[in-house]
């Protein structure tokens, strides 16, 4: 524990001793000064029983970025990102959504419920979220499915909302298949439309939980470059994966994960090439 | 195949029959579904107490004739009123006096418990990563359970609440015994009336086979209207 | 408290009595069982592997029968029923008989099970794996053979439930036969809440001991559940 801390102590006051990190650096500088904080998560603490499974975590997402968190399995980079728009209810800490901080009531049962569900309902607006398992609506077709939240949530009309929609559909290539059912679609098609869902409540950042693990290998492409040039729009992106060329190309900041705490975090390059911590240069080489 | 010389000069009774059975029918399923589904839902999410008291109205009524409910409800309740003098004053009275309300509200709950019974087992059927994502999408829990949740539980489960739809009918005869002449009540007086013993009795069977076959038609519409639920 | 003194006065001079319709109601329950499973059973191999005939005077039988209120069958049958027997029984040159109400009741309830235990084993059997019946038939078993050796037990688990719904069903479709003056439990009850002027009380101690024989029969088919699957809980989830 208090290694862990000396070492991200070094990190901050010392990251210029690491080799080609200048202008990475000088650039994070610049664009930190100018943007603003999308998501900020601070010291965040999660447990289910006596399991702890995050033990404070922190991060700072700003506009435009592309955070990736990836680990091993059980190392609690899902639940942090459940607990960003509270699907979990975390133990401790802040998160600040769009420089909103989100108001939590006194921990009680070892767990902080939201002081204000309106609030909860109207920051989740804001954040897209792309499942694991796709979790499509089963009883609606495609274009219902991506037409849901805009009319029953945001209050947009449907005329409104299916123009928008099809214009979503057609660029993740499913507008040929927007009056079928989630069931008759290949997983991969599944998710382009839950991408497609989640883009349609104009969100300002998107979260994506392991969104290809869930897929056959040779579907896992057609995902992964539906998300790409989602990145290369420039929405705020958080993405737990494990699909690590693709976070290293695409991400603007890694996070690696272990046993509930940040172990390694910077550019791609910082964790996948000059990674300080053994673990993380394990994982890394292990996963290449 | 008989004698049916009958059948002209109480072709109109059976059908004021045919409209009590309907009535009866409609009120049942509409009230009982209506409330099945938060009996259902309290099973699946409420606090442990209301899942035991609804729990325990689904084991208690699934578990006694409707037969015996009934005549506890008619009978039983009406034993109380002389206890009661000032009822008699009430404008309940007129209700009261009647057989039909005891009728349909013995009906709406029998309709409740198994309804609710299968309603609970369709909640929880529901994927909960669809529920999940309503909620990550900002949806407020009235909303999650009008939009997703209960739709989703229904086409789960319609084949099932159209064969509970088909049971609620046939036991509409019930009510007869409690004085209220729905089809099978008429076939009865005409059975005294004309002593003829098992011809009305097939021209009942008859209209249930009639009716059954719309409530499956209706069903199977409705049916073709929800998506399948996989492939 | 005069609702429970009630009770207890009720049940001193009625217990007898009731617990005599009881008897009847289990009585004509366990036979109604038995015959609508040996329908059910007769039913469901004829609609599987009936000619067309077969299957079609089948498949007319279980859609009536589902279709029609057990009440009008009860009454149907009853009537009808020791008419068409009596006059069979003339035509023969035979005394006609008077069917007893057990016997009546048995035969009209067994008659309604076996439509719906037709469908419930039908599924059943529909849902055993066919390289099963095809492994025992490449080990030479004859027909008989494979359908007591391997196609009964593998369908056990799978009709168990259906079944056992249809149990509480007929335990409870006993109380209509008190319609037709018959004196199980529902029409006991119904006698002794006439004479004693305690109609709530009655029918509330008539409900509890329906409640109690359900309860039992479903903590019997649970333990019957638990002995039978075992080893079969894949079988049952596919």
């Amino acid at each position: 524990m208090l290694r862990h801390q000396r070492r991200d102590f070094h990190a901050y006051f010392y990251p210029a001793g690491r080799p080609g990190l200048l202008p990475v650096l000088w650039a994070q500088l610049v664009s930190g000064a100018t943007k603003n904080s999308a998501i900020h998560v601070d010291g965040l603490r999660k447990s289910f029983g006596d399991l702890e499974v995050l033990k404070g975590v922190s991060m700072d997402a700003r506009d435009g970025d592309v955070v990736s968190i990836i680990g091993a399995s059980g190392s609690g980079k899902s639940t942090f990102l459940r607990c960003i728009n509270l699907l979990e209810l975390p133990s401790a800490g802040n998160i600040t959504i769009a420089g909103e901080p989100i108001k939590f009531a006194p921990v009680k049962d070892g767990v902080m419920n939201p002081a204000d569900r309106k609030q909860i309902q109207r920051l989740r607006t804001n954040l897209g979220m792309v499942f694991q398992g796709f979790n499509l609506w089963g009883h609606m077709t495609v274009l219902q499915n991506v037409m849901e939240a805009p009319v029953h949530v945001l209050g947009q009309s449907k005329a409104e909302a299916r123009e928008k929609a099809e214009a979503l559909l057609q660029r993740v290539g499913l507008f040929e298949k927007r009056e079928q059912y989630p069931a008759f679609l290949s997983g991969g098609q599944q998710q382009r439309a839950a991408i497609a869902r989640a883009l349609a409540i104009e969100p300002q950042a998107m979260l994506f939980d392991e969104p290809t693990s869930a897929l056959d290998p040779e579907l896992v492409g057609e995902v992964l470059k539906v998300i790409h040039s989602i990145a290369e729009e420039g929405r705020t992106m958080i993405l737990v994966t494990h699909e690590m060329a693709f976070a290293r190309d695409v991400s603007s900041q890694v996070v690696f994960l272990h046993q509930g705490q940040v172990e390694e975090q910077g550019t791609p390059d910082q964790v996948f090439k000059y990674a300080r911590s053994e673990r993380c240069k394990a994982f890394v080489s292990s996963i290449h | 195949m008989g004698e049916w010389y009958w059948l002209p000069d109480y072709f109109w009774r059976f059908m004021e029959g045919l409209w009590v059975t309907l009535e009866l029918l409609a009120i049942a399923l509409f009230f009982g579904f209506l409330l099945a589904i938060p009996i259902g839902l309290v099973q699946v999410t409420g606090p442990r107490w209301l899942a035991a008291i609804a729990r325990g109205f689904c084991t208690m009524i699934r578990g006694t004739p409707l037969l015996i409910q009934l005549w506890l409800l008619y009978y039983g309740l009406g034993s109380l009123f002389p206890y009661f003098p000032e009822l008699r004053q009430s404008f309940l009275w007129p209700i009261l006096r009647e057989a039909f309300p005891y009728a349909a509200v013995a009906f709406i709950i029998s309709v409740a418990a198994y309804e609710g019974h299968i309603m609970r087992g369709a909640f929880a059927s529901v994927p909960k990563g669809e529920l999940e994502a309503a909620r990550a999408f900002g949806m407020g829990p009235f909303t999650v359970l009008r939009r997703i949740w209960l739709p989703r539980a229904i086409q789960n489960v319609l084949p099932t609440l159209s064969g509970e739809a088909v049971l609620t009918l046939k036991s509409v005869p019930l009510a007869a015994t409690i004085t209220i002449f729905d089809v099978y009540g008429v076939g009865n007086i005409v059975r005294q009336e004309t002593f003829r013993t098992y011809e009305p009795l097939l021209f009942v069977a008859f209209i249930y086979i009639l009716i059954t076959a719309v409530l499956v038609i209706l069903f199977r519409w409705l049916e073709n209207r929800v998506p399948k639920v996989s492939q | 408290m005069t609702f429970l003194s009630n009770i207890i006065q009720f049940l001193s001079e009625w217990g007898p009595n009731l617990l005599w319709g009881l008897a009847a109601t289990v009585q004509i329950a366990l036979g109604g069982y038995v015959l609508g499973l040996l329908i059910g059973l007769g039913g469901a191999l004829g609609k599987i592997y009936g000619g067309s005939m077969t299957r079609w005077g089948l498949e007319i039988y279980t859609t009536l029968i589902r279709a029609v209120p057990e009440l009008v069958l009860i009454l149907l049958l009853y009537y009808a029923g020791t008419q068409l027997l009596n006059e069979v029984l003339r035509s023969f040159g035979y005394e006609p008989v008077d069917i007893s109400g057990v016997a009546a009741g048995v035969a009209v309830l067994g008659i309604v099970q076996g439509a719906y235990a037709t469908e419930v084993i039908r599924g059943a059997m529909q849902a055993i794996p066919k390289g099963q019946v095809e492994a025992a038939q490449a080990y030479g078993m004859s027909a008989f053979l494979t359908f007591r050796r391997i196609m009964l037990p593998a369908m056990v688990p799978l009709a168990l439930p259906g079944m056992a719904n249809l149990w509480l069903i007929i335990t409870k479709d006993t109380a209509l036969l008190a319609v037709v003056g018959f004196e199980e439990l529902a029409g006991a009850t119904r006698q002794a809440a006439g004479s004693t002027r305690l109609y709530l009380e009655a029918f509330v101690v008539a409900g509890a001991i329906y409640l109690c024989l359900t309860l039992a029969s479903n903590s019997f088919f649970k333990w019957l559940e638990g002995r039978t699957t075992r080893g079969q809980a894949k079988l049952g989830a596919a």
